[in-house]
């Protein structure tokens, strides 16, 4: 382990908080917002496209289609403290490891199969 | 380099370095030497990578073997003893540094990597302008080009200082010192922290 891991890991969130996630898997993510003094927690909803980077850089990015079918993507900080917590809503089965094939898609088109164990 | 995140959420590029321990090697006054100075010591190596001259002028203060030796200017108000071990400690987030270092070389750059240049137009009929320099000058007069036109040449592997940064991380456990943004030179390359020149704050050390 080299220097910059070392000083790496002790920003890192503990495992056990570390959300177990993967790409197609619909989400809930409750995010911490600061409103000047006021603190509040939004959660975003909708399907992971997208993992990357490592360690401290590890990010995901969540794409939901809000309303007029406009599709909103977002990308989350894995290790942040603004990333309260992360709720699998549903997993799907999928055969990529980005589903940037989505953004071409709508409707019934860009639904995933549910992954069955 | 890599990032550090705080506990609001923010998230800061830094760069790690390792800093310290280091050792004060000799130090010059100016009745002896006319100026001021300590030379500090760092990285401990073996002793058979060291010639004589070198072993004896460690051994004289009783520092273990270094392979780096620099000088630093000092104020008056500061005082070293011979064999002080200097830690990261001296450094506390939130202070602003100046890194000094040696450049990455580039070899023999053109002049739009070395200076900047825009080069030609790429298009327009135009053909081995891409990088060009343009004109170097006027015409009878002066007749010759100016001293210091900006020319390809040796680019690189200078002494740079990045001024004013923020020291973000310091860990004395480790000897290790987070800085925010990047710094001169290669990964691996020896940097010297001081204190920035640019603002006032009172503290040295390497």
């Amino acid at each position: 382990m080299n220097l910059v891991q070392s000083l790496e890991r002790q920003m890192l969130k503990p495992e056990t908080k570390v959300p177990e996630i993967h790409p197609g898997d619909i989400v809930r993510v409750f995010v911490r917002i600061v409103e000047g003094q006021r603190e509040r927690v939004q959660p975003f909803q909708g399907t992971i496209i997208r993992i990357r980077g490592g360690s401290v850089n590890e990010t995901f990015t969540v794409r939901r289609i809000a309303s007029h079918g406009i599709g909103v993507e977002r990308t989350f900080l894995l290790h942040s403290p603004r990333v309260e917590r992360v709720e699998i809503v549903r997993r799907s089965k999928v055969r990529r490891a980005k589903l940037h094939y989505l953004r071409d898609l709508r409707g019934k088109a860009a639904r995933l199969k549910e992954l069955r164990k | 380099m890599t990032q550090v995140i705080k506990e609001n959420g923010e998230v800061v590029p830094v760069t790690v370095l390792e800093a310290g321990p280091c050792y004060v090697t000799q130090i010059r006054t100016e009745d002896r030497d006319g100026y001021r100075a300590v030379q500090l010591g760092f990285e401990e190596i073996k002793a058979h990578r060291l010639t004589k001259g070198e072993l004896g002028h460690l051994k004289k203060v009783r520092v273990p073997e270094l392979r780096h030796l620099r000088e630093l200017h000092t104020r008056k108000d500061e005082a070293f003893e011979l064999g002080q071990k200097i830690l990261v400690d001296v450094f506390s987030p939130g202070e602003r540094v100046d890194v000094e270092g040696r450049s990455k070389g580039r070899g023999f750059a053109g002049v739009v990597k070395r200076y900047g240049f825009a080069g030609g137009p790429h298009t327009h009929g135009q053909s081995d302008r891409e990088r060009a320099p343009g004109s170097i000058g006027a015409c009878a007069t002066p007749g010759r080009v100016w001293k210091g036109k900006q020319m390809p040449g040796r680019m690189g592997g200078h002494r740079v200082t990045s001024q004013n940064i923020e020291v973000v991380v310091v860990d004395p456990e480790r000897n290790l010192l987070a800085v925010r943004g990047s710094v001169p030179g290669p990964n691996g390359g020896l940097v010297v922290i001081k204190e920035a020149r640019k603002q006032k704050v009172a503290k040295g050390g390497k």
